[in-house]
């Protein structure tokens, strides 16, 4: 990373390069039909909504990666708790969820987290021997009396009209409103591990994000009473209207009419206007907070830190403390763009968080875009995940393409079926090119 | 008069644009114990370092027993019959005295028992002690088993840098005692030292070293008897 | 007799699936441990280095299936191993070569190796893809028992049976050669040692003439070797998913670290450690203590299956932070 100090003179000039080259990726995606675009504006929004939404993961990452140098390799895991926000916040209430055992529930949750406050008091606290013995026994009946409040609380809620519910339900607030809230969850889950993992060697973080990571999604998928877990959460309220609604709105109608579209496509690609001028504004907040939090002496330190850590822990920088503080605004931020993730989709799928595709495609996003570089990360984060969804179309044509020799039979066949796969591939590839030829990414950190 | 074993002329160069060394000139007899001694920031070590090829010297020479050496490897020199114990991290700590002979012989594709036999003969303390771990040692024998691993390549000239850093007076002297035996078997020996007084007690040959220059050279005794260096460098 | 009982369920439930399980985890973990001693990085791409040689075997396993060849009661996946291993070791040579090479001359923090392991891993993963695709693959034929559950009535007359699969002893057998061979080779060949030098001391071993990028090629043969027999012989056991054995790198990195990373006997440790936690802690105990005269209400079991990750975790929290450097102090941090 100490070679991505200073840019080059072209170095103003990448950044609108790119922008332009995204640009024009979405124009043919747009305007063009052939074997590699689908000429479908629909199409291409859609795109792009998900793409402003990695460029908030992207940059959530490039905070703790490119200010800090933290390796965080549970972004799936932060995502998913910041997916839990609209869940828990704006879905309609469950009917007799919280009477059959919400303040259970959060009791026993309380049991949890002060047994494991307490014991970690003990262990302040007591001197050696006593502590052996005593930390055990309070762990113990910690759990015991954790379980025991738990278990049927669940039961009950679960019980609670399990066809189409059995969860705890929401609070039915706006869904705006539950963004911050995701956010917040995945800071806590952050501070919590950060806790314990920064300040040991950098691989050790990389280490337990991942396992922090591979177990919320597994208390998403299996805890039920939460939020459905693979029965999926559908009916997360949207922002903007939705496109039955406009359908049936003459006025809309008439308008759509006047541009020459039939009311269908219009009301899909309006609403997917309306998403990406919100994602959007999220976005370009964040950048702007970003830059003037990275201008600031904080943000001076912060690199100072980065670049030489003994040097800034010489001049009495307490590099843990900010260490787990950009930790933990990063993880928010990743947090923010799960919240805002599910309420595109309308639905929380547990089943789909896959650290491939929101770990370590994230992470593509951020090396290819340039590290330390927040305007570099959503320029990447938006190209990546054009190419992402493309490749899964222009990998067969490829393949096509390259077996057209091959006589028809099994292997062309498997070859043919396989090629959607080629896009890992092809994105190892682009991160193993860019670290070592370009490790500054498209668009160096200044 | 016969050329010396060790030729180190006129060395110029450093590890940066800057020189550190600025045309120092060692040379040793065989059988010889030279010490290098100087203040803080001479260029005593990287004088050693140059000699040992670790440092790519712009101008000057380095011959061992009449072979001009200076574009060879480290490693190369050690086939040459150089052998170098580091200031520190100079032994393998998790593995045993034997197996750090045994490294120390890597390079050799013949039977190096005996040799190793003769490292305990030299070092008997550390012969009591060749199925522990090297890092379990004590310092004194640690610095031992880094010098038998040194002499397990059979160097007709060995280098040693700071050997005595951070061990007590007592292990000081002993360690001293066993370099003057390894002389004695016809190995010529290059020193760094900081313990100036001591080692240049023992030195056949010293040399003062100042801004990666030679000062003062003379045998160890006159330049202990010299007033000069005895203000400047001797503490009086 | 019910405490005989109550041993036998807790060695067919308890005992025997995490000693197979454990000796898995403890090949992988050696692997893990042993690149991050000698090239000190933590190699993301292990899993799926596991993933991809086992996905090799598979396939040469079929080619040998379909030439009609078989062991009688033995896999013929164990003939396809070798093989296997030699393909992925290539394999992974290749990558030493075209990605690691290149940091490890420019000394590059380990943080950069670590991410270029990630980019591997990437690429190994959609081979894997590619050769053998996501599904679930089971490839074991021959025996499938080697104590069956009635045999084991019939001759004890319990009440409680036990099995043992042919797949569990064939894995702690492969597992307990490999290790002897692996220590012998270590603490007695030359090389072996050479690598323990490597590992100590990098520019000490530089200077005692041993070269480094043998040592790399060596690490990263054994690494994989181990990688590929640890990934088959827990294919044969539950199946092949490639996903799985991308999961399976967590319980590999806590075993590691357990240990010490960089110690190779503390990986085999790490292993059985994290292995008999995680079936211990899933494990529902109400069987075992009915038949100790308890009637407990609950399953007595502490965590659901689905949570067994959270085992490797935690195991792996409390080592940071009480002891760093594992218990058999690794030279991490």
């Amino acid at each position: 990373m100490s070679n991505t100090r200073q840019a080059d003179a072209h170095g103003r000039w990448r950044a609108p390069i790119v922008f332009l080259l995204i640009a024009a990726l979405f124009m043919l995606e747009g305007t063009t039909r052939n074997a590699l675009f689908s000429g479908s504006w629909n199409s291409a929004l859609a795109i792009l909504n998900m793409g402003l939404i990695s460029a908030v993961m992207a940059l959530g990452v490039n905070m703790q990666w490119g200010y800090a140098g933290l390796f965080n390799t549970g972004v799936v895991g932060f995502l998913a708790l910041g997916a839990l926000g609209p869940v828990l916040v704006s879905t309609a209430p469950v009917q007799g969820a919280w009477s059959a055992g919400g303040l259970r529930v959060l009791l026993a949750l309380a049991v949890g987290l002060g047994t494991l406050a307490l014991a970690t008091q003990v262990w302040k606290r007591v001197k050696a021997p006593l502590s052996f013995i005593l930390i055990p026994l309070v762990l113990l009946v910690g759990c015991v009396l954790y379980r025991f409040l738990f278990d049927p609380a669940v039961m009950a809620i679960e019980a609670n009209n399990s066809a189409s519910a059995g969860n705890i339900g929401g609070l039915g607030l706006p869904v705006l409103l539950s963004w911050p809230v995701g956010a917040l969850f995945a800071a806590a889950a952050a501070w919590g591990v950060g806790k314990v993992a920064l300040g040991l060697r950098s691989d050790y973080l990389a280490i337990a994000t991942l396992g922090i990571g591979e177990i919320i999604v597994a208390v998403l998928r299996n805890e039920e009473w939460l939020a459905r877990g693979v029965k999926n959460m559908s009916g997360i309220p949207r922002p903007v209207p939705y496109e039955l609604d406009l359908q049936n709105n003459a006025g809309f109608v008439a308008k759509a009419a006047a541009w020459g579209m039939d009311p269908a496509t219009a009301s899909a690609i309006w609403v997917k206007l309306l998403y990406a001028g919100l994602f959007g504004t999220v976005l370009l907040g964040l950048i702007l907070l970003a830059e003037l939090a990275l201008k600031s002496p904080w943000g001076r330190m912060m690199r100072a830190i980065r670049d030489n850590e003994t040097a800034a822990a010489a001049m009495g920088k307490n590099i843990k403390g900010r260490h787990l503080q950009i930790f933990v605004i990063g993880s928010a931020v990743i947090g923010l763009a799960g919240a805002m993730m599910v309420t595109l989709d309308g639905l929380l799928s547990p089943g789909g968080f896959n650290p491939l595709r929101y770990t370590f495609l994230v992470w593509v996003m951020v090396i290819v875009g340039g590290s330390g570089n927040n305007w570099g990360s959503v320029l990447g984060a938006v190209l990546i995940w054009f190419l992402w969804i493309k490749a899964e179309v222009w990998g067969p044509e490829l393949m096509n393409l390259v077996t057209m020799p091959l006589p028809e039979g099994a292997l062309r066949q498997h070859l043919l079926d396989s090629a959607p796969h080629m896009r890992f591939v092809a994105m190892g590839l682009t991160l193993l090119l860019v670290l070592r030829f370009a490790p500054r990414g498209l668009v160096p950190e200044k | 008069m016969a050329e010396p074993y060790l030729s180190a002329s006129a060395m110029r160069g450093g590890y940066g644009k800057a020189d550190i060394l600025n045309g120092c000139t060692l040379t040793v007899d065989q059988g010889q114990i030279a010490v290098i001694v100087g203040p803080n920031g001479a260029g005593k070590s990287t004088a050693m370092k140059a000699v040992f090829g670790m440092l790519n010297l712009r101008e000057g020479a380095v011959k061992l027993g009449g072979e001009d050496i200076t574009r060879l490897t480290p490693q190369e020199r050690v086939h040459k019959g150089m052998g170098f114990v580091p200031q520190t991290h100079n032994i393998f700590p998790t593995m045993t005295v034997e197996e750090n002979l045994e490294m120390g012989a890597f390079i050799r594709t013949d039977d190096y028992r005996e040799t190793i036999e003769q490292v305990y003969h030299l070092f008997p303390a550390v012969a009591d002690k060749r199925k522990q771990n090297a890092g379990e040692l004590s310092g004194g024998q640690r610095q031992q088993v880094a010098v038998g691993r040194a002499l397990m390549t059979k160097p007709r000239l060995l280098m040693l840098d700071e050997p005595t850093a951070g061990v007590s007076p007592i292990v000081m002297d002993e360690l001293f005692d066993r370099i003057i035996e390894v002389a004695r078997t016809g190995i010529s020996i290059l020193m760094v030292e900081q313990n100036a007084r001591q080692a240049l007690e023992i030195a056949d040959i010293g040399y003062v070293l100042v801004q990666g220059a030679n000062r003062y050279t003379d045998s160890g005794k006159a330049l202990m008897a010299d007033p000069e260096v005895r203000r400047t460098f001797l503490g009086g | 007799m019910d405490f005989l009982n109550a041993l036998v369920a807790i060695l067919n439930f308890v005992v025997i699936p995490a000693a197979a399980y454990g000796a898995q985890l403890a090949l992988g973990a050696l692997g893990v441990t042993l690149i991050y001693g000698i090239l000190r990085f933590s190699n993301f791409a292990h899993g799926d280095t596991m993933a991809f040689g086992t996905g090799l075997v598979i396939l040469v396993t079929w080619g040998l299936q379909a030439l009609g060849i078989s062991l009688g009661p033995l896999p013929v996946a164990l003939l396809a191993l070798p093989i296997g291993i030699a393909l992925c070791s290539a394999f992974v040579l290749g990558t030493d070569r075209v990605v690691y090479r290149f940091y490890r001359k420019k000394k590059s923090d380990s943080i950069i190796m670590v991410m270029a392991s990630v980019g591997v891993m990437f690429v190994m993963n959609g081979l894997t893809r590619l050769l053998i695709g996501v599904d679930e693959i089971r490839f074991d034929d021959g025996a499938r028992f080697l104590i069956s559950v009635q045999d084991f009535k019939a001759w004890t007359g319990l009440t409680e049976g036990l099995a043992l699969r042919l797949s569990q002893a064939l894995t702690l057998v492969v597992t307990a050669l490999c290790c002897w061979a692996l220590f012998r080779f270590l603490n007695k060949s030359r090389s072996g040692k050479a690598m323990r030098a490597y590992a100590d001391n990098e520019d000490l071993a530089l200077l005692s003439g041993i070269d480094p990028e043998r040592i790399v090629r060596l690490t990263w043969i054994i690494a994989t070797a181990l990688a590929v027999t640890a990934g088959t012989l827990y294919g044969l056991d539950k199946s092949f998913k490639a996903f799985n054995y991308f999961q399976i790198l967590l319980p590999i990195f806590a075993a590691a670290i357990v240990g010490g990373l960089g110690s190779p006997i503390g990986a085999v440790a790490g292993g059985f450690i994290v292995a008999f936690s995680e079936v211990a802690v899933t494990y529902p105990w109400k069987k075992i203590a009915t038949y100790l005269g308890f009637q407990p209400e609950g399953l007595l079991q502490l965590l659901s299956t689905e949570y067994k990750f959270a085992v490797s975790f935690v195991i792996l929290i409390v080592v940071l932070l009480f002891r760093p450097t594992g218990l058999f102090r690794g030279k991490a941090y």
